[in-house]
């Protein structure tokens, strides 16, 4: 049995009918549910955690029974991914549909066009009227300053990079993504603190600026390097100065991509909560302008509505209705930019 | 050991496209059968039914019957594992494990068969790349990657590994066309002693290679692009090359076409 | 060659340039324009170093002005008191605490993830895997507050089941003691985390084992490997790293993350054996939730914590760089 499993003059070992598994999966959630009831175990999780664990070591033994140890684990192997996906797929789920159930309660016109004022967190009414204009503000901000310089900065490290200098850059873009947010506010925390500034839109901004200039860069660069060398030769050899070349065709060429990996920037700094924590600091009125005082933020709204509402189901709902527009927003952004990325890829490709 | 395959009426599909149409033929035991053809006539993806690694690909599927000796490939309730632990196959690029050494690129087959002590394995090891001609050009870095061996020594390589398990039938799909003509010679010459214990299949796209390797022939082509393969005619390798008795078969060889 | 580049130049046609000239040309850095374009990139790339020198230099220099006032050791000290005249903090909590969770999600996180990459690639109808690829890939972009929100409200409640049945049955353990407070404990934490990183490192993974060489495969099916043992020989070693690396990926989040903690957890100045009661904190948390009634100068000392955040994150993604380095010239001596 240890040295040969099947029989070396037949191909036919034997085999478990197909819907097998299936037998098994629904034995194992009968037996899960028979087992809890009889000793009295309410939560699902655990019927859940029994019913895999059946199901699992069910099939093991009953495919090495009759199919061999090395079918019994290719047959485990198989449930166990299929047990985790599901698994996985339970939480992933649930975050979906309770933030569109929950959300949609509030969400209406009037929660869009006011701000919270003076309604107090545990009462109902308000709205994130504020909290939209601040993220508008700060991620629009942000952008403008994120873009040129990543955009640059991809041109240098593609069309002219050589030698140390592009390799530091290189690497500290590296460093660069993986800064936590957090201390990307801190820094520019540190900055107001040293010159004695105080909250604002436009420090929320830079702080997200630093966030979003990495990701600007790789992408750019990757798009950069799509496009195909004979495109810069063919113009050069026309007698076109690099400048013009590069933006006259090679960054028109490049631009779906671009456009796509700054579309999906915005989205990740959108939903950024910690450095406008610590920069913007949130304001329950309109501030229109985000040079001065403090702003309100879209994603800080719904950790404020959260913390500071005592467990108050009116502050909850509108927590909820700002998670499900914020989802919504970076949704949008991101499959417009999947979009763009489809609609051009053919032309940019190859 | 080395078995018969007896084929009947065998048409492969990818998808709803048919890649090959009813192909009847034998392959003799301990002998070299060599499949000649133009390219996309589906000599390589009829190989590739007789140890059901066509089914592999996705959308692909088979119709028909191969026995091998008196056992239906496709029976009811054939597991297609058991099938390619009796039908070894090299494949056209040397396709060494890269993560693993020579050693353990011979043995790979092996451990998935059960438990051997050692000395055993060893044994085995050293057998197998004896029988691919590799032995002693190998046996002072059997715990070197086999990825840093040259390319023809990579092919002997995955030779080895495929008949280290004893496999009845050896497929071989285009083996030599990514080698240098010094390697293509040896890979020849192994070919010749293989067959004294096994069933050989070669897929080739030189001919004469068919001519220097084989003791059957067959000659595949198809009517049109886009019209499923066919198989012309099976023969002696002396018969097919000198005197076919198809005219295609003797304009394809002359080099009329394809 | 010589029509079109009359359609540039004319008019008024320009002097016909020296050899000299336009070799200068080819080479593409003396015109003016040429000039000011490449100082504007290269003075963009400069920038960016300029902006990492000066996180690593501000953060440095508000740390030590606060750890120089520190009254406790700021390695050591269990508490974290900045308003008084004698501020007492340290950071042992919070390194405990960032730790703890970070490890919980990648242990949950990690083979999941690898299990659902596998799925997507090998297991999955194809028709299936597409979509939820799609789907996955969009779930990475949630913002992390969300998790947050979703953790506090729908998870937390949920985790009371869970905890009472570790409490029964492994309490013996000592880290899965439970005393019965809100579920909001590192265990929570660590699983929100890993819920969170879990698209994220599922995206990497797939990747990569969507690049491995059809011929690798096929060479383990050919020795009649079953579908698990085609994934040991060929698929895993060859993903081996870049899932490493992946992880790392997800690790750097779960480190930093901030909003999912500060939601999930109540926290404390303590470290606490269970990983079932709630207490500790993380880095990233504590300058959350300590931010909004800090002085100056605590906001000093908040600064010193999260310039050790900064550094364990860049350790990290470094060590992940370096993995991903190796690979690179492993995967060039195959081809």
């Amino acid at each position: 049995m240890s040295t040969l499993v099947q029989h070396p003059s037949s191909l036919q070992g034997a085999r478990l009918p197909k819907w097998s598994p299936w037998a098994i999966a629904v034995g194992s959630v009968a037996v899960s549910i028979g087992l809890c009831v009889a000793t009295g175990i309410e939560s699902k999780i655990q019927w859940g955690l029994i019913a895999a664990l059946l199901f699992v070591f069910g099939t093991y033994f009953i495919a090495a029974g009759v199919e061999g140890k090395r079918q019994a684990k290719d047959r485990i192997a198989t449930s166990m991914v299929w047990v985790a996906f599901i698994i996985a797929v339970v939480p992933l789920a649930s975050l979906v549909w309770e933030t569109v159930k929950r959300g949609s309660k509030v969400l209406d016109g009037y929660f869009l066009s006011h701000s919270m004022g003076v309604v107090s967190d545990t009462e109902p009414g308000g709205g994130i009227y504020a909290a939209i204009i601040g993220t508008l503000e700060q991620v629009g901000i942000a952008t403008l300053i994120a873009v040129p310089i990543g955009v640059l900065t991809a041109i240098y490290l593609v069309e002219y990079g050589r030698g140390h200098l592009a390799r530091a850059v290189t690497f500290f873009v590296d460093v660069m993504t993986g800064i936590p947010s957090i201390v990307a506010g801190l820094f520019i925390l540190s900055l107001l603190l040293i010159f004695d500034m105080s909250f604002s839109g436009f420090a929320g901004a830079l702080a997200l600026a630093i966030l979003m200039m990495p990701v600007v860069v790789r992408s750019t660069e990757e798009m950069l390097k799509l496009v195909p060398n004979e495109l810069r030769e063919a113009s050069l050899a026309l007698g076109v100065p690099k400048w013009r070349t590069i933006l006259k065709v090679v960054l028109p060429t490049a631009l779906g991509g671009i456009t796509t990996g700054v579309m999906l920037a915005v989205a990740r700094i959108a939903g950024e909560t910690a450095p406008v924590l610590l920069l913007v600091f949130g304001n329950p009125f309109i501030n229109n302008n985000p040079f001065e005082g403090a702003q309100a933020s879209l994603p800080l709204y719904i950790y404020q509505q959260y913390a500071n509402s005592a467990g108050s189901e009116a502050a909850y709902d509108r927590a909820w209705a700002a998670a499900l527009t914020l989802i919504a927003f970076v949704m949008i952004l991101n499959l417009a930019a999947r979009g763009i990325a489809r609609w051009k890829s053919p032309k940019t490709g190859r | 050991m080395a078995k018969r395959i007896d084929v009947s009426g065998l048409s492969a599909y990818y998808g709803s496209f048919r890649a090959i149409e009813d192909i009847s033929m034998t392959v003799e035991p301990r002998s070299v059968t060599a499949f000649i053809g133009p390219s996309g006539c589906g000599k390589s993806t009829f190989l590739r039914t007789l140890n059901r690694m066509h089914e592999v690909t996705p959308g692909g599927r088979v119709e028909g019957k191969v026995m091998l000796d008196d056992e239906n490939l496709y029976g009811a309730g054939v597991d297609p594992v058991s099938v390619r632990r009796e039908v070894g196959m090299v494949f056209q690029r040397p396709n060494p494990f890269p993560t693993m050494s020579v050693y353990d690129n011979v043995a790979a087959g092996l451990k998935l068969n059960g438990s051997y002590k050692k000395s055993q394995l060893d044994d085995i090891v050293e057998k197998s790349l004896k029988g691919a001609n590799l032995w002693n050009e190998v046996k002072d870095r059997l715990n070197k990657p086999g990825s840093g061996l040259s390319g023809g020594q990579q092919q002997r390589l995955c030779i080895a590994r495929a008949i280290a398990v004893e496999p009845k039938v050896l497929l071989m799909d285009e083996p030599c066309s990514a080698l240098d003509p010094i390697s293509t010679l040896a890979i020849e010459d192994l070919i010749g002693e293989l067959k004294e214990r096994f069933t050989i299949v070669i897929v080739t796209h030189n001919m004469q290679q068919a001519a220097r390797v084989s003791d059957r022939t067959a000659f595949f082509n198809l009517a049109a692009v886009g019209q499923p393969g066919k198989l012309i005619e099976i023969d002696d390798t002396e018969r097919i090359f000198s005197n076919p008795s198809v005219q295609a078969t003797e304009d394809y060889i002359s080099g009329r076409f394809g | 060659m010589d029509i079109t580049t009359k359609n540039i130049q004319t008019p008024p046609p320009p002097p016909q340039p020296t050899v000299a000239e336009r070799k200068r040309n080819a080479r593409g850095a003396t015109r003016p324009g040429d000039r000011v374009f490449l100082g504007l990139a290269r003075g963009s790339g400069i920038f960016l170093l300029v902006i990492m020198a000066a996180i690593a230099v501000f953060l440095t220099w508000r740390a030590a002005v606060a750890i120089s006032k520190d009254e406790g050791n700021f390695l050591t000290t269990f508490e974290w008191n900045t308003a008084g005249t004698e501020p007492v903090f340290g950071i042992a909590v919070l390194a405990y605490g960032t730790i703890i969770s970070s490890i919980i999600a990648m242990v949950i996180a990690v083979p999941v993830a690898v299990a659902i990459a596998l799925f997507l690639t090998h297991y999955a109808p194809r028709k299936l895997s597409g979509p939820i690829a799609y789907v996955i890939d969009l779930l990475a972009a949630v913002p992390s507050i969300v998790y947050g929100l979703w953790g506090a409200l729908i998870l937390v409640p949920h985790m009371d089941g869970l905890f009472g049945w570790l409490n029964d049955y492994f309490s013996w353990t000592g880290i899965f003691d439970w005393e019965g407070g809100a579920p909001r404990s590192m265990l929570t934490v660590g699983i929100l985390l890993a819920i969170m990183i879990l698209p994220i490192i599922t995206n990497v993974s797939r990747e990569v084992f969507k690049q491995v060489p059809q011929m690798h495969e096929e060479a383990a099916l050919a020795l009649g490997a079953t579908r698990w043992e085609v994934i040991r020989m060929a698929v895993l070693p060859f993903g081996r790293s870049g899932v490493i690396s992946a992880s790392m990926l997800g690790l750097g989040r779960a480190l930093g993350e901030t909003m999912a903690v500060a939601t999930v957890l109540s926290p404390d100045f303590l470290i606490h054996g269970s990983l079932l009661n709630p207490g500790g904190g993380t880095f990233a948390q504590n300058i959350a939730s300590k931010f909004g009634e800090a002085d100056e100068f605590g906001r000093d000392a908040l600064i010193a914590s999260g310039l050790v955040l900064f550094v364990i994150t860049l350790l990290v993604n470094g060590a992940a760089r370096a993995i991903i380095a190796r690979r690179k010239e492993y995967s060039g001596a195959n081809a």
